[in-house]
């Protein structure tokens, strides 16, 4: 993918020395005919093009903003309310993300979702362990959630 | 309306969600019960609130001096560092053995841990 990348800015500068100006417009025009080119000669990348990652991506971070916020409407609506009646527990959640990267970014996820703060990862990294501040009638929509969650990061990685 | 004038208006908006969310957090300190409830009001609602002030200050400042590069990259490390810190808090409140609030009702990592502590003794 990075390598990919790398091949559009090459592509990038030749059309910027094929034209010997050095401006802006040049630049984006010869990014835009790199990325006709290489999706004229994609079959011969073994992954996917890298522009669906980098739409992947402004998926991703969307949803990271849409959790922030809801997050954020759960623990002022708990919070002001005359009597608490939150119903904390930790409970074990199995991921199937491997690398370090995943892992992290799933959990700053959960640690943004409303409700959810993740405690620890086993050392296997298979379990992430999440404190909940309402366990009973959260735990099927959390895992909802986390299907989300997980299917927006392999699409990022895979 | 003029433009001047709406910008005025979204650096008030920003700036007044950013002061509640705040005052809510330290609200959420005071009442929740034990360390991980109020982990989570401080991990979410004060970094939504420093970042909308931060946005309130350069939306602010985006009418003289045009738009303040190091404001935008503190808006980033807030988001990414804030949440890391309430994991790890968390995290070394269990280890250390800090009890979970007596109305909670499940532990699953109760066990895993007992395993780890006695692998290390």
């Amino acid at each position: 993918m990075a390598f990919q990348f790398l091949i559009n800015l090459i592509i990038t500068f030749v059309w910027m020395f094929l034209y010997s100006s050095w401006d802006l417009s040049t630049f984006i025009v010869g990014f835009l005919v790199g990325m006709i080119i290489l999706f004229i000669v994609r079959r011969f990348f073994p992954g996917p093009l890298y522009v669906t990652k980098i739409y992947a991506v402004i998926k991703l971070t969307l949803l990271f903003m849409k959790e922030l916020i809801l997050s954020n409407i759960t623990v002022v609506k708990q919070v002001l309310q005359p009597k608490l009646q939150i119903k904390p527990g930790i409970f074990a959640l199995e991921t199937e993300l491997e690398s370090d990267w995943e892992i992290v970014l799933l959990s700053l996820l959960i640690t943004l979702t409303p409700g959810t703060l993740v405690v620890d990862v086993s050392e296997d990294q298979k379990t992430l362990f999440i404190h909940a501040m309402n366990i009973d009638n959260i735990d099927e929509s959390i895992s909802s959630i986390k299907n989300t969650f997980e299917k927006a990061i392999l699409e990022v990685s895979r | 309306m003029t433009g001047n004038e709406i910008i005025n208006l979204l650096v008030i908006v920003c700036v007044l969600l950013g002061t509640f969310l705040s005052l809510v957090t330290m609200v959420g300190l005071l009442r929740l019960p034990d360390v991980y409830s109020r982990s989570h009001a401080a991990s979410k609602s004060a970094t939504l609130g420093v970042m909308f002030i931060l946005i309130g200050a350069l939306l602010y400042f985006y009418q003289d001096y045009g738009l303040d590069a190091r404001l935008i990259l503190g808006i980033l490390f807030v988001l990414i560092t804030s949440p890391v810190a309430g994991h790890l808090i968390s995290r070394a409140a269990y280890y250390s053995g800090v009890p979970l609030w007596d109305k909670s009702i499940r532990d699953d990592l109760k066990k895993v841990a007992k395993k780890r502590s006695s692998a290390s003794e």
